[in-house]
């Protein structure tokens, strides 16, 4: 199981990337942290003519609060964010999120911008930046360009970015007053991808929801950010809301059957995770029992 | 296209100039160009974690990493946080408790446990489990790993600063 | 227990400093600690060569036509070989053995000749300078292939309508066994009656280190040198020799370091025949170091099997019969030379094992299918038949209203019954199934349990308890293979001498892949020599250096190996004793060797160390009295002659925790209650049980190999088949009840399986316990959280 042959160019800047992609175009592959690329290559399930290595561009690391935004860089690696004081205050969702993200060593290498580009369906971040209404700042030939999270996605393994543009940042809005969160996802053993997951950005006041944001994972071809979530929000959670939530939820998803579950699993655990969230950020256990089905 | 490319590192603690294949992984040049044995190959794609060193002080797969993205970095193998005596505790913890049979897994166990008691003083069992929860081993069951490196982490908590 | 063994003067049980019984750590250990062991995966040679195999990517197809002109001309390609070229040095096999009466198979090639059977054979081989360079060119061989059907169903593989692999074997039928014993019909008739079927997952062995060989033929020399992590080297030296044309002493086999076996790495393999015979044909050293993906296409796979379970029970308790029809599929040969047999013969000789019905009838089919090989792989057999067993002992609990532990009780084969036999002819020297329960209740304090399990169950957290006994072959005799006519060695053989310092040098046939092999011959040779196990070295893994013997599988290491060692040293220590005597103008009986010195016997007074023995005999011998010639070497065999296996038994019990919702197992804790006899070592037996639960375990929750309906292979690798992680495996108390065999003087029985045995079905009664106030019973493995949700009918 080796690699087949390619060439190797380890970028300079940013500027020394995007020329060498768009020299090469479709033929090339950014190489970032490469926990996910390197077992495609290793397995010749890909074999690019050449790699970009970005893995040495300072100006793409780094974690800052400019205003009320919280910006990523894209070679900021899960370890990062784990330690960051920065996200655990402004984006704690991330931090909750990265420590499903595989195993210590492969947080060790693994970045944001490589796990959002790759666009895994089923990885634990980029439900994280939908949930979060996060941007995405890339820059290509013709320059610099933002993209709602929500609109980054495509499909597996498809986003917004074209061959020739690099993922460079994530902007995400600061934490505000009275925000809760909620991580989880139903994975065979730790650190293995989910089979479901959400992750969830609220706001609480006076016992229910002025806000929710809900972004499954795995239950799709990308992360869904559920419509479904707009019943709870203003109004008075009860059990018979959340069976209309997740009702709808159910027409949202679009799950695929693999080893691990048929789509009706998936389906049901969604709702599972739904009610088991909503009860989390409410701090009413009693709504996890949910209707009676 | 795919022309050798020189790279320059530390391996434990060695100045290494070599003129590597871009597709030569790290695992395969310590294995094969340097005959560090001790990192092992398991699965090569990531999963079992048999070929987990140190890079710059941080724990990697070997196997997914490319020789050439090691230019300027210090690795670290089983050998050299064996001769330095780094782990002298621990290995004597693996010794005591048979934390291991076949041995295939035990050095990378080694640098995973390391990487956990570095980081945690005295890190709680289901903490252990967890940490090494990317670390394959078909023979033990688990259990005698995390008493040793439970039984490590009490010894050097107790130890005067 | 009360025990009562041959009475010897020198029993090493009772010796002074003895080490059997202690937890001593295993000598040598550093090496591995330290990143020094000597895998085959590690080993280079001068000339070496890398040898990688295409594989067929269908499960049955004709090799039409082979073009390897193009890799050919590729850098570092050394060879390209096929297998009608590989066919000139190597001649096929059939695996079958005669006691197995029916049992037949098709002549399997190194490489396959015109016709591939499953997804993963291999269809030609490259040869290169590197395993890049090999994997570069195998993408230039252009292969045409004309698909066949494939048989892939089990449970159509006997069907008129389904197509026969082999045609001139008439049908696909490798092997049936029937047995009926006493009368079923009738004890059905009067009792109530719980049947279900059982479903068991394929899996597969996964050693972290892949099967890995450097075959290295030396035609100056023209004998064959292989390097290779295998359990039992004079097997392979005898098939390699067999099949090569050379005689055995042209081929020495040579096994350091083994990253893992389990049973994955008793076989010859196809590939592995084909890599000694690329040496020979290529004149130089050939290595082949499956990867991850291989492994999963052509380790062996095992425990494929679908089997119906009947069990007659009456209002009391009383277990009146077993009855079971066992289906399995086990690819398209038989596994040589071992067969693919055994492990359906093994469930029919063990369901019911423990208890004391005499009702018993039971149907074994064994077909043929194109996917990988099945074969035999830790606790062959075990697994289905105590999960069988056990399975149905619950539901027969559950159809009467019992407590699972006490219908046990009524049942379990008392332990003054002893010897007996079971229904199915299994001999029986000496269990110990109700110590062991009373053991195991003890530990898991079972009333404490229940009642926190109904706490819960109040408070919507549903918990389990489940509880399996098992019965464990093990030291198998010659009846296993050799009576069938496989060259499979069921003896053993220790020599043991003395070198010229006074330390001692002891070589075994039986192997180490790190159950403590090692350990135990040091600890019971230093024990009856009385001399330090510092001092002793252990060779071992070399058909050049070793005595002949069988190896270490099955169990048998400890209780056959054990047993030669201890009879060697105990040889040794009379020509030690007899030089000391002449020397130290004594007799042998009055002395006594103790710390490495000669004692006098009666008061312990050192009178002369070893090294000063060893001195004079080996550079003084002129100081010797006439006539006395030193014999500082001993060599004894063991074979068990009395039973066929020493049989073992034990019990298991699950705690663990259903999340109803989702359908996640979280197992709480295991315990293990077993009588493996004489333990040398406490701590490497307990360990061998740890690691065999754990395996257990993942079969019970995780691995399965999930084939499609055209015999691809979907999930090989790592990420898709699941084995147990560190995260997600309990904590395993582990007690022991002790009844030494009488048919050695060491009394000791295997360990190695005993967790593996068990732990399945302890898992599977568990989650069916924690199901029971939703009526759910699930008789399949692994337990998934889709089999779960699915049995609850959530989706």
């Amino acid at each position: 199981m080796k690699a087949a042959a390619f060439a190797y160019a380890r970028a300079t800047s940013v500027v020394n990337a995007l020329e060498l992609l768009a020299a090469h175009g479709d033929r090339a592959k950014v190489l970032s942290g490469g926990q996910s690329l390197m077992p495609a290559m290793n397995l010749r399930l890909l074999s690019p003519d050449i790699l970009v290595d970005i893995g040495g561009l300072a100006e793409l690391r780094g974690i800052a609060v400019r205003g009320n935004v919280l910006v990523v860089g894209a070679l900021t690696r899960h370890v990062d964010m784990l330690r960051s004081p920065e996200i655990a205050l402004h984006a704690p969702l991330l931090r909750d999120a990265v420590a499903h993200v595989a195993h210590p060593a492969i947080r060790n290498r693994g970045t944001i911008g490589g796990s959002l580009a790759h666009a895994d369906p089923a990885s634990e971040l980029p439900p994280c930046v939908v949930a979060l209404d996060a941007t995405v700042v890339i820059r290509g030939p013709a320059g610099e360009r933002r993209i709602a999270a929500t609109e980054f996605f495509k499909g597996i393994y498809e986003t917004a970015l074209s061959p020739d543009e690099l993922l460079v940042a994530i902007e995400l809005p600061v934490a505000g007053q009275g925000s809760t969160f909620f991580f989880q996802e139903y994975a065979r053993r730790h650190g293995d991808y989910a089979i479901v997951g959400l992750a969830a950005r609220a706001v609480v006041a006076v016992g229910g929801f002025t806000d929710l944001r809900l972004g499954f994972f795995a239950v799709g071809d990308r992360p869904l950010l559920a419509a479904a979530a707009g019943k709870l929000v203003n109004a008075s959670v009860t059990p018979a809301l959340l069976a209309e939530a997740a009702t709808a939820l159910a027409d949202e998803l679009d799950p695929q059957e693999d080893q691990q579950a048929t789509a009706a699993m998936r389906r049901h655990l969604a709702a599972v995770l739904l009610r088991r969230c909503v009860a989390a950020l409410l701090a009413r256990p009693e709504l996890e029992a949910g209707a009676a089905t | 296209m795919s022309a050798p490319v020189s790279v320059s590192l530390r391996v434990n603690g060695e100045p290494i100039d070599a003129l590597v294949l871009p597709r030569l992984n790290l695992a395969d040049f310590l294995r094969e160009n340097l005959k560090l044995t001790g990192t092992h190959v398991g699965c090569e794609h990531g999963v079992c974690g048999a070929c987990t060193v140190r890079i710059d002080g941080e724990i990697v797969r070997s196997c997914l990493m490319l020789t050439v993205q090691a230019q300027g970095a210090s690795v670290e193998t089983i050998e050299g946080l064996s001769d330095s005596g780094e782990i002298a505790d621990l290995q004597a913890a693996f010794r005591e408790r048979n934390a291991l049979q076949c041995g295939y897994c035990t050095p990378a166990m080694l640098m995973t446990a390391q990487d956990l008691l570095k980081q945690t003083l005295v890190p709680d069992r289901q903490t252990i489990r967890e940490h090494l929860s990317g670390n394959y081993c078909r023979c033990t069951g688990y259990q005698a790993i995390v008493d040793a490196v439970e039984a490590t982490a009490r010894t050097r908590a107790e130890r005067p600063a | 227990m009360t025990e009562t063994r041959a009475t010897d003067t020198l029993s090493v049980l009772d010796r002074p400093n003895s080490y059997i019984g202690k937890t001593v750590p295993r000598p040598n250990l550093d090496r591995l600690l330290q990143g020094r062991g000597q895998y085959v995966s590690d080993l280079e040679m001068p000339r070496m060569a890398h040898v990688v195999f295409l594989r067929s990517p269908h499960a049955h197809a004709k090799i039409v036509m082979i073009d390897a002109d193009a890799a050919k001309r590729m850098s570092g390609v050394i060879s390209i070989v096929t297998g009608r070229e590989l066919e000139a040095v190597i001649t096929p096999w059939v695996g079958v053995l005669s006691h197995l009466k029916g049992l037949k198979s098709a002549p399997q090639h190194a490489i396959a000749v015109d016709r591939v059977c499953w997804q993963g054979e291999a269809v030609a081989a490259i040869v290169a300078t590197s395993r890049a360079a090999a994997e570069d060119a195998m993408e230039h061989i252009a292969v045409e292939y004309e698909e066949l059907e494939a048989v892939t169903d089990m449970c159509t593989a006997l069907d008129p309508a389904t197509p026969v692999i082999h045609a001139s074997l008439g049908d696909n039928l490798a092997f049936e066994r029937t047995l009926d014993a006493g009368d079923v019909d009738r004890a059905l008739s009067e009792s109530d009656v719980v049947e279900a079927d059982f479903v068991f997952g394929r899996h597969t062995g996964v050693t972290l280190e892949p099967r890995a060989v450097v075959a290295d033929w030396n035609a100056a020399e023209a004998r064959l040198t292989i390097y290779q992590g295998t359990q039992a080297p004079h097997m392979v030296q005898n098939i390699a020799a067999l099949h090569l044309g050379l005689r055995e002493a042209q081929v020495r086999v040579v096994c350091k370091d083994v990253g893992g076996s389990f049973g994955i790495k008793v076989h010859i393999y196809a590939d592995e025949m084909a890599t000694y015979a690329l040496s020979k044909l290529l004149r130089r050293p050939v290595k082949f170091v499956a990867d991850r993906v291989e492994s999963f296409n052509t380790d062996i796979h095992a425990r494929d099997h679908r089997c119906r379970g009947r069990i007659g029970v009456r209002p009391d308790g009383t277990i009146t019969a077993f009855e079971i029809d066992d289906l399995t599929g086990i690819g398209p040969y038989s596994m040589y030379p071992r067969t693919s047999a055994i492990e359906a013969n093994q469930v029919v000789n063990l369901v019911g094992g423990p208890y004391v019905t005499p009702n018993y009838r039971a149907r074994a089919r064994v077909v043929f299918q194109n996917k990988n090989v099945m074969c035999q792989y830790r606790a062959v057999g075990h697994p289905i038949a105590c999960s069988v067993t056990e399975g149905l002992v619950d539901l027969a609990a559950a159809r009467i209203g019992m407590d699972p532990v006490e219908i046990r009780r009524r049942n379990l084969i008392a332990d003054d019954a002893y010897p007996c036999a079971s229904p199915s002819g299994m001999r029986f020297e000496q269990l110990s199934h109700h110590a062991s329960l009373a053991k195991l209740l003890q530990m898991m304090d079972y009333d404490a349990l229940r009642a926190e399990q109904a706490a819960l169950r109040a408070r919507n957290v549903h918990r389990g308890i489940g509880i399996a006994s098992f019965i464990e072959v093990t030291n198998p005799s010659a009846a296993f293979y050799g009576v069938g006519g496989a060259k499979i060695s069921s003896q053993d053989g220790v020599a043991v001498r003395l070198d010229a310092q006074g330390s001692v040098i002891c070589q075994t046939s039986i192997t180490e892949q790190g159950q403590g092999s090692e350990s135990l011959t040091a600890q019971i040779v230093g024990s009856v020599l009385g001399v330090s196990m510092e001092r002793v070295r252990v060779i071992l893994g070399d058909t050049d250096n070793t005595p002949y013997g069988g190896g270490t599988w099955a169990s048998r290491g400890a209780g056959i190996g054990g047993e030669a060692a201890l009879q060697a040293a105990k040889a040794l220590r009379r020509n030690i004793l007899d030089v000391a005597a002449a020397i130290l103008q004594s007799t042998p009986a009055g002395l006594d060797i103790v710390n490495n010195s000669i004692v006098n016997a009666d008061d312990g007074t050192p009178r002369i160390e070893l090294n000063e023995l060893a001195r004079i005999v080996y550079f003084r011998p002129d100081t010797l009295p006439p006539g006395i010639q030193a014999e500082l070497i001993a060599t004894r065999h063991f074979v068990p002659r009395q039973y066929p296996f020493a049989f073992t038994n034990g019990i298991q019990a699950s705690w663990l925790e259903v999340d109803v919702e989702t359908g996640f197992v979280t197992l709480l804790k295991h315990w293990v209650v077993e009588d493996c006899g004489t333990i040398i070592n406490p701590q490497l037996v307990d360990e061998q049980i740890r690691g065999g639960v754990v395996q257990g375990l993942g079969a019970a929750l995780f691995e399965k190999c999930i084939y499609d309906e055209r015999g691809q292979l979907t999930n090989a690798n790592m990420a898709d088949y699941l084995v147990p992680m560190s995260g997600e495996m309990p904590d395993i108390e582990i007690g022991h009840v002790v009844s030494p065999t009488q048919e050695s003087e060491l009394g000791a029985k295997g360990a190695g399986e005993a967790g593996t045995a068990g732990a399945a079905a302890a898992v599977a009664n568990a989650v069916n316990d924690a199901l029971r106030p939703f009526g759910a019973i699930i008789t399949e493995i692994p337990l998934t959280p889709q089999v779960i949700l699915t049995a609850l009918g959530r989706i």
